[in-house]
């Protein structure tokens, strides 16, 4: 059973609730309309509810969430999938900033372009590696701080004018990798970055995520992994590890 | 007494929104409220405002000074040196409603005045500079006594509140103008008093901002020799006189000024060819102690048009949207959205990119716009 949900006028704190009472009574499949501005949607519950948003959600989106998964029908806003541990974020519009803000876990795609900060202190540990796939350009700071993790820029909807990626990319990394589809400037590398091509198994890694991506998107794989793309990690694991050992 | 700037340390967003129709229309100020009350959560009903164009077509060409009084002698002083200096066509209270959440009001007055000629001769300074003057007189040396807009046919509504009970407050709803901008206040260093809520004004140039200016002290010292005072404690209270300065008085245009207060880096200023690098190198020479640095989003209103901005490292939120002859700005898209059904465009402004969006000049700005709410279905 799909429960509908009116949001028009609804204040977060009760759309949630709603949406968490639902859910334990054991309605699994949401549609949410006419959202607007509600922020935190998908928190705080323990499961993996189906939610389909129409309107464009607030900031937060699935903030700490852990499996629920999410598609929204339009533009998300700032702070996608902050913090979540698992769960799988579709946006079939662009995004604000810091998308998958020190993500841990699960899977954040982007139709259209995603503003600043994308990944910022992206983690990994074992089994639990985050993706985040923007379809469009990225902004500047592109994986600052990344520790872990897969970022992927496609450029899709790139102008020829247009960067795929902003400045000051990378700063900070010290784990994860990032494909971008196309060449990146040195000059906007973080002093922590490397660029490479791919190697056999990149290539496996990236065509099992863009598979997916383009089933969800709708797009056509072969079309989407035929440009060359450049690999991007961290010289160093641990560029600070001696900083207080003398 | 509420305390003022600097006084306190309260923790803390905030919120702003801005829109313009480019032909002139006007529309009410219904509008603004759909679109800043959507992003309630920013705010915590410490400040909240709006400023507001093409609002007094009767009274076009005389300044609109909006002013608040902690008490009836404030009023009497002001009076009397507003009476000296400028002939006065109207006083009247600025129309207000009960609002329980608004509360400690101060006298609300506004004025329709000119400057008179024989004072405006003896100074011979031109009528702007005469009424900045003016107006640094009253908030520096009145007690009491605050101007909390200065422009022609415009006006600026500010109180302590969530900003749409602020727009409830002062019935904004029966008010009409072609450019309107709004502020709900989360404050992180001060506290919250009706005079410094946003918009800031001075003369037509209104400032809403999100963030705080670390530059503050460079900032206020750079203006302090160019003759502005800063007496209200607050970031944002200088990139209203930075405005005035950049564009009134050395009559820079206006991406320019924009380009002073978020300068490009220096190393992207070394990758530009040569003329272009001439250019920023000069800028940031001439004029270093009057960028702007540290988080900062904001719109600033002139009768002409609206400009939104963002630091260079685009520490906070900023959305632009077109539909036909509407421009909106915003801290959040869903702001936007909730007072335009179908942007023709929506996008994120780079940091340090402006959006500047200017007034067709052959347009007529008093015909009456009725707003419809959009909603979504």
């Amino acid at each position: 059973m799909i429960k509908t949900i009116d949001a028009y006028g609804l204040y977060y704190k009760d759309l949630n609730n709603m949406i968490k009472k639902y859910y334990e009574k054991g309605i699994q499949e949401f549609r949410l309309k006419r959202v607007s501005g509600q922020r935190y949607i998908g928190s705080g519950i323990h499961g993996k509810p189906n939610i389909v948003i129409e309107g464009t959600p607030g900031n937060d989106l699935a903030a700490f969430s852990d499996g629920v998964n999410i598609t929204v029908k339009g533009n998300a806003q700032d702070a996608v999938g902050n913090t979540m541990n698992d769960g799988n974020l579709i946006i079939h519009g662009h995004a604000g900033d810091t998308v998958g803000y020190s993500m841990r876990g699960g899977k954040i795609y982007i139709k259209s372009y995603a503003g600043y900060r994308v990944g910022i202190h992206l983690k990994q540990y074992q089994d639990k590696i985050p993706v985040i796939i923007i379809g469009g350009r990225a902004g500047d700071f592109l994986g600052e701080y990344m520790a872990g993790g897969i970022i992927i820029v496609l450029g899709l909807d790139v102008a020829a004018d247009e960067e795929l990626v902003g400045s000051y990319c990378g700063t900070g990394m010290h784990g994860g990798v990032m494909y971008i589809r196309g060449n990146v400037a040195p000059y906007k590398l973080g002093k922590e970055v490397k660029s490479d091509t791919l190697s056999e198994s990149d290539m496996k890694v990236l065509k099992k995520h863009l598979s997916d991506y383009c089933n969800v998107m709708g797009l056509d794989f072969k079309k989407v992994v035929s440009k060359t793309f450049t690999k991007l990690y961290a010289y160093n694991k641990r560029p600070y590890g001696k900083l207080y050992a003398y | 007494m509420l305390k003022k700037e600097g006084q306190i340390r309260i923790p803390a967003g905030c919120a702003i929104s801005g829109i313009m129709n480019k032909k002139g229309k006007r529309f009410s100020g219904e509008m603004i409220i759909d679109s800043i009350s959507v992003m309630h959560e920013r705010s915590n009903g410490l400040g909240g405002g709006f400023a507001a164009y093409g609002i007094y077509p009767d009274h076009k060409d005389s300044f609109a000074f909006h002013l608040f009084y902690d008490s009836k002698v404030a009023q009497r002083e002001t009076e009397e040196f507003l009476k000296k200096y400028y002939d006065i066509e109207l006083a009247e209270a600025i129309p207000t409603r009960k609002v329980s959440s608004i509360k400690d009001s101060p006298i609300i007055m506004r004025y329709f005045a000119k400057p008179k000629i024989d004072e405006l001769y003896k100074s011979e300074l031109n009528e702007d500079d005469f009424t900045v003057k003016f107006v640094f007189k009253v908030n520096n040396g009145i007690d009491g006594a605050f101007v909390v807009s200065s422009g022609k046919n415009m006006g600026v509504f500010k109180a302590v509140g969530y900003p749409e009970d602020v727009g409830e407050f002062y019935k904004l709803e029966n008010m009409y103008g072609y450019i309107w901008t709004a502020h709900g206040r989360f404050p992180t260093n001060t506290p919250g008093w009706w005079g410094g809520a946003h918009p800031f004004n001075l003369l037509g140039y209104s400032v809403v901002h999100n963030g705080e200016l670390s530059s503050y002290g460079s900032n206020r010292e750079y203006l302090r020799q160019n003759g502005y005072k800063c007496s209200l404690q607050t970031d944002t209270e200088v990139v209203a006189y930075l405005f005035d300065l950049y564009y009134r008085k050395h009559k820079l245009p206006v991406d320019i000024v924009c380009k002073i207060l978020a300068p490009p880096m220096w190393d992207e200023i070394n990758r530009m060819p040569r003329e272009q690098k001439r250019l920023y190198k000069s800028l940031r020479a001439v004029y270093g102690l009057g960028l702007m640095n540290g988080p900062f989003s904001v719109i600033i209103s002139t009768d002409t048009g609206l400009i939104a901005l963002n630091d260079r490292i685009k520490l906070r939120p900023l959305v632009v949207a077109k539909k036909g002859d509407m421009m909106f700005i915003a801290s959040e898209e869903s702001a936007i959205r909730a007072v335009c059904e179908n942007p023709q465009k929506v996008w994120h402004p780079r940091g340090g990119e402006p959006v500047i969006e200017l007034l067709d000049k052959t347009v007529s700005t008093y015909i009456e716009h009725k707003y419809i709410r959009e909603v979504t279905a």
